[in-house]
C-alpha cells in the first residue's frame, strides 16, 4: 500500500476531496444509497461538472475526458474476486470495454451502502443495484450523444465504450461525451432499461482478477504491506489462556531494549471477541518488536478459563448425550413411537474439533491517532465492525474514525471479527506516530475466534421399506457466557447452533432436533459457511449410513428423501424457503455427470454423494476417492453441480472458488485440529497445524454450473459444506468404514 | 546494530539492523521490498521465499548475517514488469485468489523450471511441496508452471 496520509485513497484517487467538492455543491450529486436488498433507490439531481471534467453519475462510477472508467469496489476483496466482479456488472450495463475500465478499492463509507463481505452475501445484495447503476451511466451517456447529434435516443445504441449513431454509423466515444452527460438530469428508473442478459459481452466470460499483476510482481497490497511515514512497529501479548489478566510485566526491561519505543499494559475489556488485555510493545522495526517479545515476561491472572480442555468437554458431551437436550429446536410427529415400531434403527455419535481459520496473512492493522481522530489500515471483511467496535472501546465518535480497506491476504471469515482493529487503534492511541501492529502466525492461531467443535448422537428409524420413519439428534455444542439485556446468557458460538430447519429437519414426519451448550471461555467466529461446514458432513453422512443400513442406494435413498414437493416453506425464527425442485435437479445431474451406479469400482476405490443448501446456493458433489491398503486416502475426482442462479458473473473467478473451496473442504477434513488444554490453544504454527499441500489435492475438479431463473447469488461459501460427506461417503464405498470423527488424519483407514 | 552490504535484485543495498534480523524484515521493512511475504516465521509456509544464488530460500529462517555476498532476488526482481513466463502464466490463467502466497509460489516454481525447464507432474508435486495455499488454487498452481514451461519453450525456440 502506497502511504500517503490522508485524504487519500489507496489507488490514488482522491475520492474523498470529490465527496467534499459534491456536497458542497461545485461536483455532482451524493445520495445515492443502497438498499441492502436490492430494492429501491433513490437518485438526486445533479449539479454541473463541467468544472470537474468528468462524468460522474453516482460514488461508483467516474468517466474522464480521456475515456478512462474509474469504478469503485465498495467490497472488501479478500480473494473471493469480488473486486473484479461487481466492477464487471457496472461495466456490462455501461457499455464499456473491460481494458478502459480502472478499479479502485473504496473506504469504509455511508455513501456506498454495506460493506461486509460475510455470508457469501456481496453478490446477492448487490448484483441488482450494480447493474441499475451501469446502465443509468449509459442512459446518460446515450442521451448525451443523442442531444449533439440532435436525433433520437432510440436511433443510438451504446457499445464498446462509445455510442453510435445506428442509421448513420458516427460515433462518439464516453470520453468525448463526459462533459455533456454530466450536465443532464439523472433519469428516473423507469426510464432507464436493462440490457436482455442474452445480449450480455462481459458477464459470464473469464476475466482475470484486477490485482494479478500487482499480485505477481510482489507490489504493496495487503495490510501488512501498510508504510506511512515516521510509522512504528508493534506487537501485543495476550494471556495464552482466553481473557486472562496482566499482573505484573518487565516493562522497564523491555523498554530498555535495542529499538524499542515504548511497551505497556492494555487494560482491555471482557468482550472475548473484542480487546483483550495484554501488554503492547512498539518499536523501530517488526523485528526489534518481535525480539524485545522475546524477551517479555508477564505474570497473569488467567481466571477460570484455565481449568477447560478438550478432553473434558469431550467427556462431558458423552455424559450429556445421555440426557435430554437443554433446548428442544424442533418436534415433529411422535418420534418415541417411530423409533419402537422401526424395523431397524441406526445410532451414531459424530465429532470434530475447534479449528482455526489460518488465513497467511496474519492479522495485523495500521493506525494513526491524531487530534482526536484515528485513520485505520485494516485487511477486513467488516470494515464497519471496526468502526463500531473502535468507537465503543475506545470512546471515539464515529465519524472521527477513517476506515481504508486494504487487500486482505484470504478470510475464511476471520476478518469479519475486529479485534485486531481495536488492538492497533489502542496502541495508537498511546503513541503519537501511525502504529502497525503484526500479529505472529502463534498470536493468530492462539487467538482466533474459532469454529467451535461439536458432538452429535444421532438416530435414524427405518420402515420395512427401508424409507426413513424418524430422525433424533442430540448436538452437544459450544457457548460463551454473555451479557444481553442485563441478563447472563449463554450464547452458543458462530455456526455453532442448529437450526431447527437444517436438514432433513421439515423433512422427517417425526423429528427430534435437541440442543445442549456446553460453557466455555473460549473465542469462536464465523468460519466459511459456519455450521454447514460440519453440519452437512454429519447428516449427509449418517443419512449414508441410513441408505446402506437399508440396503439402498444413496442417491436413490437421498432423493426419496427429498421428496415431490417443489418447495419447502421456512419454519421457526431462521427458517428459510428451500427449492427442492433445485436440489433435486443439481444431485440428478451431479450423479449423471460422475456416472453414478454405472461405474465398477475395485475394492479400495469408491464413489460418495452428498449435497447442502447453504448460503442461498443448491450444491451437490461427488467424490471418487482411491483408498490404498496402508489406509492413504487420495482423492482423484471431485464434480460439483451447483445452481448459484441466472448468471455466472465472471466464470474464472467462480471456478476459481468451487475448486479453493473442494480443496479447502478437504484440506479441513484431513488435517485441521486445535487441541485445549488449561484454557489455550496448544497448535501454534504450520508445523503443527497441517494445511493441505499441492501434492494432495484431486487431480481434477469438475465444475459445473446450471443456468436457472432465480437471483444471482455468492460463491464464497456454498461449495464447502458437500465435500466432506461425498469424500467420507466414498471412503464408506471403498472400504466400508464410517468416518465419524475428524479429522481424517485421526483415522485408520487401511484395509485387507 | 551492525552494518550489511547486500546485493538484492542486482543493486548495491546497504542496511543498518540486529545480526539476528531474519532476512525477511530487512526486505521489508529497510529495503521496502514487501513482495516477500511473512507467514509464519519458522520456514514451513513457504510465502517469503526468495532466491539466494539461484537457490530457493526462506527468507524467514536466514539472518542477514549470513547472506554475505550471495545475491538475493525478490518477486520484485523476478522481472519488474511482470514478463517472467510465471508471471505471466499466472496471469493468463487468473491463479490468485488472496494472492498473498503467490510471490513465494512464483518463486519455488522459478527455481524449478531454471532446473527441470519441463517439470512432470510428480516433479511439481515435490518441488512445490513446502509452499502452501490456504485459498488452495492448487490445480491452477500446477496448471500455471505448465503453461509457464510451454511459454518459456515458445520464446526459446
Amino acid at each position: 500500500m502506497q502511504a500517503q496520509p490522508s485524504p487519500q485513497s489507496l489507488d490514488g484517487m482522491d475520492r474523498r476531496t470529490f465527496l467534499r467538492q459534491s456536497i458542497t455543491g461545485s461536483g455532482l450529486l451524493l445520495g445515492f444509497h443502497l438498499d441492502p436488498v436490492g430494492a429501491a433507490q433513490t437518485i438526486s439531481k445533479p449539479v454541473s461538472m463541467l468544472t470537474v471534467g468528468e462524468f460522474r453519475p453516482n460514488v461508483f462510477i467516474s468517466i474522464s475526458e480521456q475515456g478512462v472508467v474509474t469504478l469503485i469496489s465498495k467490497q472488501p476483496e479478500i480473494g473471493q474476486g469480488i473486486k473484479t466482479s461487481l466492477p464487471m456488472v457496472i461495466a456490462e450495463e455501461l457499455g464499456v470495454d473491460w481494458k478502459d475500465v480502472h478499479v479502485v478499492q473504496g473506504d469504509l463509507d455511508p455513501a456506498y451502502g454495506g460493506q461486509s463481505a460475510g455470508g457469501s452475501t456481496s453478490t446477492p445484495n448487490n448484483y441488482n443495484n450494480f447493474l441499475r447503476l451501469g446502465a443509468t451511466a449509459r442512459t446518460m451517456l446515450v442521451q448525451a450523444a443523442a442531444l449533439t447529434w440532435g436525433v433520437s435516443v432510440d436511433e443510438c445504441a451504446a457499445v464498446h465504450s462509445a455510442v453510435i449513431h445506428v442509421p448513420t454509423q458516427r460515433v462518439l466515444t464516453y470520453g468525448n461525451l463526459v462533459l455533456k452527460a454530466a450536465t443532464l438530469t439523472v433519469p428516473a428508473a423507469e426510464d432507464v432499461k436493462l440490457k436482455d442478459p442474452k445480449d450480455y459481452r462481459l458477464l459470464g466470460t473469464r476475466v482475470t482478477g484486477v490485482d494479478n499483476l500487482a499480485v505477481v510482481t510482489g507490489k504493496p497490497l495487503f495490510g501488512i504491506d501498510v508504510r506511512l511515514p515516521g510509522m512504528l512497529f508493534a506487537v501485543f501479548e495476550k494471556c495464552p489462556a482466553f481473557g486472562g489478566k496482566v499482573l505484573t510485566a518487565n516493562l522497564e526491561a523491555i523498554k530498555a531494549l535495542p529499538g524499542v519505543h515504548d511497551a505497556f499494559v492494555l487494560t482491555g475489556t471482557t468482550n472475548l471477541n473484542g480487546l483483550m488485555p495484554g501488554v503492547a510493545i512498539v518499536a523501530e522495526s517488526t523485528w526489534a518488536a518481535f525480539s524485545a517479545r522475546s524477551q517479555l515476561k508477564v505474570s497473569w491472572d488467567e481466571g477460570s478459563v484455565a481449568k477447560e480442555s478438550w478432553a473434558d468437554f469431550a467427556g462431558k458431551a458423552q455424559a450429556l448425550s445421555r440426557q435430554p437436550g437443554s433446548v428442544q429446536l424442533r418436534k415433529d410427529g411422535d418420534p418415541d413411537a417411530a423409533f419402537s415400531a422401526a424395523v431397524r434403527t441406526v445410532e451414531a455419535a459424530y465429532s470434530y474439533p475447534f479449528i482455526s481459520h489460518a488465513s497467511m496473512e496474519p492479522q495485523n492493522c495500521t493506525a494513526w491517532f491524531r487530534d482526536g481522530s484515528i485513520e485505520i489500515w485494516a485487511p477486513t471483511q467488516n470494515p464497519a465492525a471496526g468502526q463500531n467496535l473502535v468507537a465503543s472501546t475506545l470512546g471515539v465518535a464515529k465519524e472521527k474514525i477513517t476506515i481504508h480497506i486494504t487487500r486482505s491476504g484470504g478470510g475464511f471469515g476471520r476478518r469479519l471479527s475486529a479485534d485486531y482493529i481495536v488492538e492497533a487503534a489502542a496502541i495508537a492511541q498511546k503513541i503519537g506516530a501511525p502504529v502497525k501492529l503484526t500479529w505472529s502466525r502463534e498470536d493468530d492461531m492462539r487467538h482466533d475466534h474459532y469454529r467451535a467443535g461439536g458432538f452429535h448422537f444421532l438416530r435414524g428409524a427405518l420402515d420395512s421399506k427401508g424409507k426413513l420413519t424418524a430422525w433424533h439428534n442430540h448436538f452437544v455444542t459450544f457457548a460463551n457466557r454473555v451479557v444481553r439485556d442485563g441478563q447472563s446468557v449463554l450464547q452458543p458460538g458462530s455456526g455453532a447452533s442448529l437450526s431447527g430447519d437444517e436438514f432433513p429437519g421439515r423433512w422427517a414426519v417425526n423429528c427430534l432436533l435437541e440442543q445442549t451448550p456446553m460453557e466455555c471461555g473460549i473465542p469462536m467466529g464465523p468460519w466459511r459457511a459456519p455450521g454447514s461446514n460440519v453440519f452437512a458432513w454429519v447428516f449427509h453422512s449418517f443419512i449414508d449410513e441410513l441408505a446402506h443400513a437399508a440396503d439402498r442406494d444413496p442417491l436413490e435413498f437421498r432423493l426419496e428423501l427429498l421428496g415431490t414437493k417443489d418447495i419447502q416453506p421456512g419454519t421457526g425464527e431462521r427458517g428459510v424457503s428451500y427449492n427442492v425442485a433445485r436440489m433435486r435437479r443439481v444431485l440428478t445431474e451431479v450423479a449423471h455427470k460422475a456416472d453414478w451406479g454405472r461405474n465398477k469400482f475395485e475394492r479400495g476405490q469408491g464413489q460418495g454423494i452428498a449435497f447442502h443448501f447453504s448460503h442461498r446456493g443448491y450444491i451437490a458433489e461427488v467424490a471418487e476417492v482411491t483408498i490404498s491398503k496402508a489406509g492413504e486416502l487420495k482423492v482423484d475426482r471431485v464434480i460439483v453441480v451447483s445452481d448459484i442462479g441466472s448468471q455466472i458473473i465472471n466464470l474464472s473467478g467462480a471456478e476459481n472458488q468451487v475448486q479453493g473451496s473442494v480443496i479447502d473442504g478437504l484440506s479441513t477434513m484431513m488435517f485441521a485440529e486445535l487441541d485445549i488444554q488449561r484454557g489455550r490453544i496448544v497448535q501454534g504454527n504450520f508445523t503443527d497445524y497441517t494445511l493441505l499441500q499441492l501434492a494432495d489435492a484431486p487431480r481434477r475438479i469438475d465444475v459445473h454450473f446450471l443456468k436457472t431463473d432465480q437471483p444471482v447469488t455468492g460463491l464464497g461459501e456454498p461449495a464447502l459444506p458437500p465435500l466432506a460427506p461425498a469424500v467420507c461417503n466414498a471412503i464408506f464405498a471403498a472400504i466400508g468404514k464410517r468416518v465419524r470423527q475428524l479429522p481424517l488424519s485421526r483415522v485408520d483407514l487401511s484395509w485387507s | 546494530m551492525s552494518r550489511y552490504s547486500l546485493n538484492v535484485n542486482g543493486i548495491a543495498r546497504q542496511v543498518e539492523v540486529a545480526p539476528d534480523t531474519p532476512l525477511l524484515w530487512v526486505l521489508r521493512d529497510n529495503l521496502n521490498l514487501p513482495g516477500t511475504k511473512y507467514g509464519c516465521g519458522v520456514g514451513s509456509c513457504g510465502a517469503c521465499m526468495v532466491h539466494l544464488d539461484d537457490l530457493p530460500t526462506r527468507a524467514c529462517t536466514i539472518p542477514v548475517s549470513t547472506v554475505g555476498s550471495k545475491k538475493v532476488v525478490t518477486i520484485e526482481g523476478l522481472d519488474p514488469q511482470g514478463a517472467h513466463p510465471l508471471q505471466t502464466a499466472w496471469q493468463e490463467l487468473d491463479v490468485p485468489q488472496c494472492g498473498y502466497c503467490q510471490g513465494g509460489q512464483i518463486m519455488t516454481a522459478a527455481a524449478l523450471l531454471k532446473d527441470k525447464p519441463n517439470p512432470t507432474d510428480a516433479e511439481i508435486d515435490v518441488a512445490m511441496s513446502g509452499n502452501l495455499c490456504r485459498c488452495a488454487t492448487y490445480l491452477r498452481i500446477r496448471q500455471g508452471i505448465h503453461r509457464a514451461a510451454e511459454i518459456a519453450k515458445k520464446a526459446g525456440a
